[in-house]
């Protein structure tokens, strides 16, 4: 099986047009002589065995902190077992732990801000690749690479500052205002919290996002432009029709990539969110994530069983974070199999 | 199995470099005389206790001190499992604490802090007054807008708005909290029973802001705000803080002096091991929310010259270092503490010998 997605990404690489399903089911587009060994090189060996070695570096740093991690949560794990993950206390003077504040509000504020970064990234990323004329695009690409270079301290402190009283001032009325029959936008204005919190995701994960993006959609051969537009399509058309669909799986990935950006960032969201372990179902209200708990209260945490509950917080983010990209490896996979998507980048 | 044996190489190899440069840097160290100590903890005393080691760098330039500012559980951590050579913390340790360290551990007062409430109420001038009853029943929700009659009661003047109070409080575990929520207890039976007192508490309402920094910013741009942070940081920022009724009845502000006061009233019922708190301090002009800052250090030094070089830094500190204090915002420990502090570096020891000479 892995085979076979292995050599599905040499396809079209050769310029020839590749029709659905093709690949996986003729074996005689495969190149053997590409993977098999030949003649032994003593080079090549090397270069084989300390690659290999690099590999074998990541996983088995990856399973260590696993092990290490469930060994440090081993007391709170058999102290709360599964009421740990839908407890709604966090008391550290009681020592009582439950994580479900943190889980809602790490999942919440990224969904928020894939929300909000999503469609404006892939309108930024449509204009870089297709419309903008080459001086633009050169410049505006430079500014959006340069976004994700920001360090998150000063996305907080601009939160903080900025944002917050923004939203607080102008927004967040407007809102209530429009919106105030939902439950989401009821409750104080205070600027601060889990719209502040996504907003500033949104902004962080824009550029992951819009660059990624941008360079899957520019990988799509031009002869599918020209063949577009030489069939009347309009510019619109041509990118729906013959770039987007060409694209889809790669930007799926991008999107992944903001998602794992914004489901472990810490410092700039902690600063906006209110770090108020509740649920509210209200955007106004301060909520708290699993990254920011850990942050906040680490160094400081002294107790056997404080410390095990932090690690254990980090063990469902390390989960959740592992379940997420499992999910989207499938969703990739499957969007490359839809109707009009070749599925490569 | 190839690559095993490569990795089993590689490791080989990087070991014999670790070593190599291990025995380098030793016999350096030998040569030159030179004495490195290392320092972590509490984040709070950070700027003044990095002056002192600037300043003693140029007594002694034999001594090299490095001190990490981790935060107050970080350097309690550290210390019981001897990484570094002394530890820092605001709060002294528990008997719990006390109990994992593996040799009998000291706690040397090096200076004084304090916790100011501070507030953001436009078009009030005057500094606001509290009582223990209103910053209790603020911090626990029942006093909720800004115009309630015991604040009224207390500052007849000043022109209170009708508006909600909104709560800032730390998020990440802190000295400032704990010393805090110490005060808050012991002025609150209410507190004390529904939260409690340490360096993270659930709080019952309010927003958390992480460390000082954001506390104070998150006053400054929200007008009807109420939170604490520590004196210097209330002072540098310029934020308004309240005076608060002490136990004597008097109503002091945060000052240097009010804070040294608090310590020197408690200083009769200082124990032998040092470990004391003076929130709610009885003197007259005591500040209520003071507190010493401690650090931490094993009565028996294994290393004997670098155990030298500790206690003396640490008597310099104590005494010809106090000056530096003020002009950082932290109060030098009141001449009445002096000999305690005294008492207990004298107690520091290596291979059954004092480390200072009386």
């Amino acid at each position: 099986m892995a085979r076979g997605a292995e050599h599905r990404a040499w396809d079209g690489l050769d310029g020839r047009p590749s029709r659905r399903g093709e690949s996986a089911a003729t074996p005689a587009r495969r190149r053997p002589w590409l993977s098999r060994d030949g003649e032994v090189n003593l080079g090549d060996l090397v270069f084989r065995q300390v690659t290999a070695l690099f590999a074998a570096g990541t996983v088995l740093t990856l399973a260590a902190m696993a092990i290490q991690m469930t060994r440090a949560s081993a007391l709170s794990l058999e102290r709360f077992g599964l009421r740990f993950l839908v407890g709604r206390d966090w008391d550290p003077v009681r020592e009582l732990f439950g994580a479900l504040p943190f889980i809602y509000g790490t999942l919440v504020s990224s969904l928020l801000a894939l929300l909000i970064a999503v469609p404006v990234s892939l309108g930024v990323a449509i204009y870089l690749a297709e419309l903008a004329p080459l001086w633009i695009r050169r410049s505006l690409g430079f500014v959006i690479e340069l976004l994700a270079a920001i360090p998150s301290v000063v996305y907080g402190l601009w939160g903080i500052f900025v944002l917050a009283p923004w939203l607080r001032g102008t927004v967040e009325p407007a809102l209530q205002r429009a919106l105030g029959f939902l439950p989401l936008f009821r409750g104080t204005p205070r600027g601060v919290g889990m719209l502040a919190g996504g907003v500033i995701l949104a902004i962080m994960i824009l550029p992951t996002i819009a660059s990624v993006s941008r360079d899957v959609m520019r990988a799509v051969p031009n002869s599918l432009r020209e063949g577009a537009l030489a069939l009347g399509a309009t510019r619109w058309e041509t990118v729906r029709a013959a770039v987007l669909p060409q694209a889809r799986s790669g930007i799926v990935g991008a999107i992944i990539l903001g998602l794992g950006r914004a489901l472990g960032e810490t410092m700039a969201v902690t600063m906006v969110i209110g770090n108020r372990a509740e649920i509210s179902a209200s955007l106004f209200a301060p909520s708290y994530t699993m990254a920011s708990v850990i942050a906040n209260e680490y160094t400081e945490a002294s107790g056997d069983l404080y410390l095990a509950a932090l690690s254990e917080l980090g063990l469902i983010l390390f989960g959740v974070t592992l379940a997420l990209n499992l999910i989207a490896r499938l969703l990739v996979w499957r969007v490359g199999r839809l109707p009009g998507g070749a599925g490569r980048l | 199995m190839r690559s095993i044996v490569m990795l089993a190489a590689a490791v080989a190899l990087a070991a014999g470099c670790k070593d190599k440069a291990e025995s380098v840097s030793g016999r350096g160290a030998e040569s030159t005389g030179e004495v490195e100590i290392q320092g972590a903890g509490a984040t709070f005393p950070y700027p003044l206790y990095s002056k002192w080691i600037a300043e003693y760098q140029k007594l002694d330039p034999q001594v090299r001190i490095n001190y990490q500012s981790i935060g107050s559980g970080g350097g309690i951590r550290q210390i019981i499992e001897r990484t570094v050579d002394f530890g820092a913390s605001d709060a002294p340790m528990t008997e719990a604490e006390l109990g994992k360290a593996p040799a009998k551990l000291l706690h040397i007062p090096m200076t004084l802090g304090a916790v100011a409430i501070t507030y953001n109420l436009p078009g009030v001038t005057d500094r606001l007054q509290l009582s223990p009853e209103i910053v209790a029943g603020i911090f626990l929700g029942e006093l909720k807008t800004w115009n309630a009659p015991p604040i009224v009661a207390m500052n007849p003047q000043a022109k209170l708005p009708a508006s909600a109070i909104t709560v800032v409080h730390r998020s990440d575990g802190s000295g400032t909290t704990a010393v805090f929520t110490e005060y808050l207890s012991r002025v609150s039976a209410a507190w004390k029973g529904k939260v409690g007192a340490g360096k993270s508490v659930k709080f019952p309402l309010g927003l958390g802001a992480k460390g000082n920094e954001g506390v104070a910013g998150q006053v400054k741009t929200t007008p009807g705000t109420i939170g604490y942070v520590e004196l210097a940081y209330a002072k540098q920022t310029g934020l308004a803080y309240a005076a608060l009724r002490n136990r004597a009845g008097a109503v002091v502000a945060p000052t240097l002096e009010n804070v040294a006061a608090a310590a020197a009233s408690e200083v009769a019922s200082m124990p032998a091991d040092l470990r004391l708190s003076i929130v709610d301090a009885p003197g007259k002009s005591a500040y209520p929310i003071s507190a010493f800052t401690y650090i931490l250090i094993y009565e028996d030094q294994m290393d004997t010259r670098k155990g030298k070089a500790i206690a003396r830094f640490l008597w310099w500190a104590t005494h010809d270092g106090q000056r530096l204090g003020p002009s950082l915002d932290y109060a030098p420990l009141p001449a009445q503490v002096l000999p305690k502090v005294e008492a207990g570096l004298r107690r520091l020891q290596s291979k059954a010998k004092p480390l200072l000479s009386s």
